[in-house]
């Protein structure tokens, strides 16, 4: 099963390796993973999926929040949060296939941001499902390379990370 | 007021009452060795970085203060990573400085440059490279208040050169305040459900870890387990939180643990640990080791909760306080059918070491005779040994039972003996090691030796790594492999760090080398020859039901 988590952690050289190195040192699976800046400028985001049943999660939690570095962790249910990735994909899509493909796109809601004359490089953003889907699709035309970023989320509604800001204890108390 | 980086770390240690620190020098850590100079703070000189760090884990386990070590950039770095480690995964407060070549040179493979920072991530609770010599002091702080507070561990900052010499605006800050642990509503909900599951038990046991020493916990350990009419059993890390002699008190439970503590483990129907993580080594099998039982957990780390074992109830916070809540609000109880059970068990299992002839089990029996009473502190290394060690010495109160218990790293012993006499100079600290733990810090006795450090060490000589003999008995067939090893004269090798040295090869000999010892003021080396053959028992696979008991 997949979970999305977002991570709050402070913008400091090192923190993405050791929030990775978490995972890997204990054998959590990571489907993907993506990071950025804040609107203040002292933290970055991270959005990372994880795999496991609820016991792994309820780890992944506690190991993440004994990061020092890490100050809040969301977790993103998909009925209370938006998730979007982007995918890029060059197909080979000369002579007749091209207006098929198009069409296609179009259905998707993909943009095109590059063509010439034996390829297209379309652009689509959505969940990993759309995204799984689109990619299916244009598999038999011959897919000659496709990139990913990780999910990015945020939760639905007025629900947002600072309400797990670490409390006022944990400024003095490091587990 | 402008001083030098390294005048910074002298004045952030003397903050944080930091009196004695373990090193080595090295080029990129000199600036600091300077500042040292003309400090009062007292360094000690070991013969290998690993031996500073496992010395500062001795000094920190012994005392319950931030043990210290300094090490130069490099190998002197990377010789640290051992005690570290061993530091990490038994939570021992430690903080380790580092030199890193110069901030213009990192990450040019320069001389004697390793990205210590990246190798010690995963064994250390946190790390830092301070590139802003603006930043040193408060780095140092928040090193302190990381290495000691909530779970303790270790904590390494990595120095670079030209930080140490840059002059700096420098504000003291006093000694930093202890800050009391907040208790959250949700935990006291637990606690009432906890002392449900308590009340409803016929038969419950505390299991004692590491932690409940860290939490300093041992009397309101006692007094839960008083109340309850309670068995307590220990883990490795746990012995002296209650202490040996305790009319509840059954041992040590685990791969090597007593029958009746086994036992009392697999039948119950409610346990409550007590800052223990549920090491394999305690457990065995973890699913069988929880099945059918409420199991209570009270750790002080959250993560600790349903990592192992899944815990019916969870408590995490402040040890002492969850367990006088929870003493609050149980009602005494009623176990004499379980300890008549209990009693069969002990009756069944009781059994005197052979006096016949030298044995482990017969010298630690006798150690523990001619130091009762005494203040002694028990530092062990890794092996036969320190299973033996720990089943038949009686250790009495918290931080006298210095060993290495997650990691299990040999020549851990010699070090950490030397950091524990150097922290409590009123004690005796007596060394146990194998012969094979003791080759391989044993020229640590050079600083024994400088410090003059009073310290007993009793080196079992099986000629021989005998727990891999024992491994290699049990599970590939008696075909031994790497395990024996040729005699070595270990009186003469203490004799050329000038310390007096015994050889024992009968119980006699031995009660008269210990009773000698223990009557001179000086370092000392025992060298008692036991047999080859001999294993410890009882023992338990790895991976079985903790009753399981292996017949070698």
């Amino acid at each position: 099963m997949k979970h999305v988590l977002s991570i709050l952690v402070y913008n400091q050289p090192g923190v993405l390796v050791r929030v990775a190195g978490m995972f890997s040192r204990r054998g959590f699976n990571i489907h993907s993973l993506a990071v950025g800046t804040t609107q203040d400028p002292r933290y970055s985001r991270i959005t990372v999926v994880v795999c496991g049943d609820n016991g792994i999660l309820d780890q992944v939690v506690k190991q993440l929040d004994k990061l020092v570095e890490v100050e809040a962790i969301q977790l993103l249910p998909p009925d209370a949060s938006v998730r979007r990735g982007i995918a890029m994909v060059k197909i080979a899509a000369g002579g007749d296939k091209r207006a098929e493909v198009l069409k296609l796109a179009e259905v998707f809601r993909a943009n095109i941001v590059d063509i010439s004359e034996q390829t297209a490089t379309f652009e689509i953003t959505g969940d990993d499902d759309k995204i799984d889907a689109f990619v299916d699709l244009l598999g038999p035309y011959g897919i000659l390379e496709m990139v990913r970023t990780g999910l990015a989320g945020l939760a639905r509604g007025t629900s947002n990370i600072h309400q797990y800001e670490r409390r006022e204890y944990y400024e003095q108390i490091v587990l | 007021m402008r001083i030098s980086g390294a005048q910074i770390i002298v004045e952030c240690l003397k903050e944080q009452g930091v009196d004695t620190v373990f090193g080595y020098p090295g080029g990129t850590i000199l600036p600091l060795y300077d500042a040292l100079h003309d400090s009062a703070i007292r360094h000690i000189l070991t013969v290998h970085e690993q031996g500073a760090a496992h010395a500062a884990d001795g000094y920190a386990r012994a005392s319950g203060r931030v043990g210290v070590c300094i090490a130069t950039s490099g190998p002197g770095a990377t010789n640290l990573v051992t005690g570290l480690a061993a530091a990490f995964m038994d939570s021992i407060p430690v903080v380790a400085i580092t030199g890193q070549v110069p901030t213009s040179l990192i990450g040019r493979d320069a001389f004697q440059e390793v990205d210590i920072t990246g190798i010690t991530m995963p064994i250390t609770k946190h790390n830092f490279l301070v590139k802003d010599p603006a930043r040193l002091a408060e780095t140092l702080r928040y090193a302190f208040r990381i290495a000691a507070s909530g779970r303790p561990g270790p904590v390494l900052v990595d120095v670079p050169r030209d930080v140490q010499t840059a002059a700096v605006l420098f504000e003291p800050a006093g000694e930093p305040e202890k800050v009391p642990f907040a208790m959250s509503g949700a935990v006291l909900a637990r606690i009432d459900a906890a002392a449900e599951a308590i009340a409803r038990a016929r038969q419950p046991v505390i299991i004692v870890g590491g932690g409940a020493v860290a939490a300093e916990a041992s009397s309101e350990v006692a007094a839960l387990a008083e109340r309850l009419a309670c068995p307590v059993v220990s883990t490795l890390m746990g012995l002296g939180a209650v202490p040996a002699s305790h009319p509840l008190f059954l041992g040590l439970t685990g791969m090597h643990g007593h029958k009746p503590a086994n036992n009392c483990i697999h039948d119950a129907d409610l346990i409550i640990a007590v800052g223990s993580r549920f090491s394999d080594r305690v457990t065995g099998d973890r699913v069988k080791y929880a099945a059918g039982k409420t199991v209570v957990h009270i750790d002080v780390d959250p993560a600790e909760i349903d990592k192992n074992v899944a815990a019916g109830i969870g408590l995490t916070g402040d040890m002492k306080t969850i367990l006088a809540f929870l003493g609050e609000r149980t009602p005494s109880g009623d176990t004499e059918a379980w300890w008549e059970k209990i009693a069969a068990w002990q009756a069944d299992y009781r059994s005197e070491p052979d006096s016949g002839r030298l044995t482990a089990p017969w010298l630690f029996t006798e150690i523990s005779s001619q130091t009762a009473g005494a203040d002694c502190i028990f530092a062990t290394d890794v092996g036969q040994h320190q299973m033996w060690a720990a089943q038949h010495l009686k250790i009495e109160t918290p931080r006298t039972w210095l060993t290495s218990g997650g990691l299990g790293a040999m020549g851990f012993g010699l070090p950490a003996a030397m950091g524990a006499q150097i922290a409590a100079p009123g004690k005796r600290v007596i060394h146990i090691a194998g012969d094979g733990g003791f080759k391989m810090t044993g020229a640590e006795l050079y600083t024994v030796a400088a410090r003059r450090l009073p310290v007993i060490s009793v080196i079992v000589n099986n000629s021989g790594l005998g727990m891999i003999r024992q491994l290699q008995h049990a599970f590939f067939d008696k075909r031994y492999t790497a395990c024996e090893l040729p005699a070595v004269d270990f009186t003469a090798f203490a004799a050329a760090f000038g310390i007096g040295a015994a050889t024992a090869d009968t119980p006699q000999e031995f009660a008269a080398a210990f009773a000698a010892a223990l009557a001179s003021p000086g370092p000392r080396v025992i060298v008692a020859n036991i047999a080859p053959e001999d294993l410890v028992t009882p023992m338990v696979p790895p991976g079985a039901a903790i009753n399981a008991y292996l017949d070698i």
